[in-house]
């Protein structure tokens, strides 16, 4: 297996883009990032994407994307896994440099929301849930995770007050981010009137619906040095499933395909959870952050939203997470969403964060889930001194 | 949203609540796999099972996915059955104020949505508060 780097990333800001398609988001980015990382073209682009065929009726995006990127000819594919789409993407670009079949390739996550009306957003979404016997019933993804909290709080005695921490740091973070969707902070009493979409899960506690393309070049990293393109190694990378239907878990407040692709990529890395600076996870919603720091080792069981209580998720506390907004604020963009916490994961090592600048930073963790805990994609992320 | 096909393939458990127990390790599944994911054995043995449980979580929908928009807002649940397994489906003729995590329910058959006047009309399992015992 051949040691593998990050050596360029691109990004469109997130958010309502009336003037540009699915082709034109996706191709921007892959050509930010090639631009950064000083390459013309790749052996292969895999490109992230959930929704394109219900949403934009689209469907052969790899092709498209590297076509309009002036890429014709290249290997292109799309990878789906629900919302972790984007980082799955990631995943089989890591296997193909990793493993040795191809030296310089494109991942790229892409997802045009707006194309249509919200109800249909909406029935799209749901269709990362198990469609005959949680969507046939009439329930949303929303709904979904509200099953999920509405148990976490009966469970473990929390208010829905004690999950502001989570948004309200999500959107001060995005406050510096010239890419998040909402570049404003959010105070607790705005938490607290917002409306219910499904409760106990309100507005604020869910992600901002966007369009959006990010896009990551990988390459091995002798190549990388060589070209003076060192600078953030993937030391971890590994995928896990569970079951997608919620009604199948045998304990549903425990994420497992969270925990052991955490496990799976920290072992490969050989570091433990307290080892890791910070942590872009999936905060879709607020009780997936908070399952999400059980998950991988970073709060006891019942213990996540006591992070956001006592402030430890902040630029300064002692697991920092979201920060550059994270789904809530940055927005979600939802098959690209893994590849902009990556993006963002290697802004962080570069020292490149602007405002929101962690201090001495050396490893980053990102995780994207797909439905509600059905399918996680881990990567550990370590900058090169 | 399921198809007609679907509709016609899953008779038995939407209107008999029909699962599977597993000969090897006893679990009892529903929907039905014919996998068991617990031990991987073949889960083939069908199982009636009593319709009764009590709520192990639940929500009140106010945002609803294409077909159910008129029906909103509507209370979801996930259905702790007797016999072990989670069920996820609607609670009906029970108010979003007197539902309770430990609620005692009973799944009855209900219309669960129309494809418009002349549509199909889809009915699926729900589940409402049990009823107090009567004397015969």
């Amino acid at each position: 297996m051949r040691d593998t780097s990050i050596i360029g990333i691109g990004q469109t800001k997130v958010g309502e883009h009336w003037d540009k398609s699915l082709r034109d988001l996706g191709a921007e980015a892959v050509l930010l990032a090639l631009e950064d990382a000083g390459i013309e073209r790749p052996e292969a682009l895999y490109v992230g994407n959930m929704l394109s065929g219900q949403i934009s009726q689209q469907e052969n995006v790899g092709a498209l994307i590297a076509d309009y990127a002036g890429l014709r000819g290249v290997e292109a594919l799309k990878i789906e896994a629900a919302c972790a789409s984007g980082a799955a993407a990631l995943r089989v670009a890591y296997l193909a440099v990793a493993g040795g079949m191809c030296d310089i390739v494109v991942a790229c996550g892409v997802e045009k929301m707006t194309e249509a009306t919200s109800d249909k957003t909406t029935t799209a979404l749901a269709s990362a849930a198990d469609a005959v016997y949680e969507g046939e019933h009439g329930l949303s993804f929303v709904a979904l995770n509200a099953l999920l909290m509405q148990r976490y709080m009966h469970e473990y005695g929390y208010e829905h007050s004690d999950f502001a921490g989570f948004a309200i740091t999500a959107h001060r973070n995005a406050c510096h981010n010239p890419y998040a969707m909402f570049q404003r902070p959010i105070t607790l009493e705005a938490f607290a009137n917002a409306k219910m979409i499904a409760a106990p899960i309100s507005l604020f506690d869910s992600s901002g619906i966007g369009d959006g393309a990010a896009a990551v070049v990988l390459a091995p990293t002798d190549f990388a040095r060589a070209h003076g393109l060192a600078g953030v190694r993937i030391v971890g990378s590994a995928v896990s499933t569970d079951s997608v239907a919620l009604h199948d878990r045998d304990d549903l407040l425990f994420l497992s395909a969270a925990h052991l692709s955490a496990q799976r990529a920290l072992a490969q890395a050989g570091v433990e959870p307290e080892d890791i600076d910070f942590f872009e996870l999936h905060d879709a919603f607020s009780i997936m952050a908070a399952l999400s720091l059980e998950a991988v080792g970073l709060a006891e069981r019942g213990e996540g939203v006591r992070l956001a209580l006592e402030d430890e998720i902040s630029l300064r506390g002692r697991i920092p997470i979201c920060t550059m907004g994270g789904l809530k604020a940055r927005g979600h963009p939802v098959g690209a969403t893994g590849i902009y916490q990556v993006v963002e994961a290697v802004q962080q090592l570069r020292g490149q964060a602007g405002e929101n600048q962690l201090l001495g930073c050396r490893l980053g963790m990102t995780q994207n889930i797909g439905g509600s805990g059905a399918v996680a994609v881990t990567h550990i992320l370590e900058r090169v001194s | 949203m399921s198809t007609f096909a679907s509709y016609w393939r899953t008779r038995e458990q939407r209107l008999g609540l029909k699962g599977e127990v597993c000969p090897l390790c006893g679990k009892i599944l529903f929907p039905p796999r014919d996998v068991c994911p617990a031990c991987g054995g073949p889960a083939r043995t069908a199982l009636e099972l009593s319709g009764r449980g009590e709520v192990y979580s639940f929500s009140t929908v106010y945002v609803a996915p294409g077909g159910f928009e008129e029906y909103a807002p509507y209370l979801v649940a996930l259905v702790k059955l007797d016999e072990g397994p989670l069920v996820t489906a609607q609670l009906a003729d029970v108010s979003k104020d007197d539902v309770y995590v430990g609620m005692p329910v009973e799944m009855v058959t209900r219309k669960i949505r129309e494809d418009g006047e002349e549509g199909l009309v889809f009915y699926n399992y729900k589940f409402r508060p049990l009823l107090q015992s009567v004397h015969y």
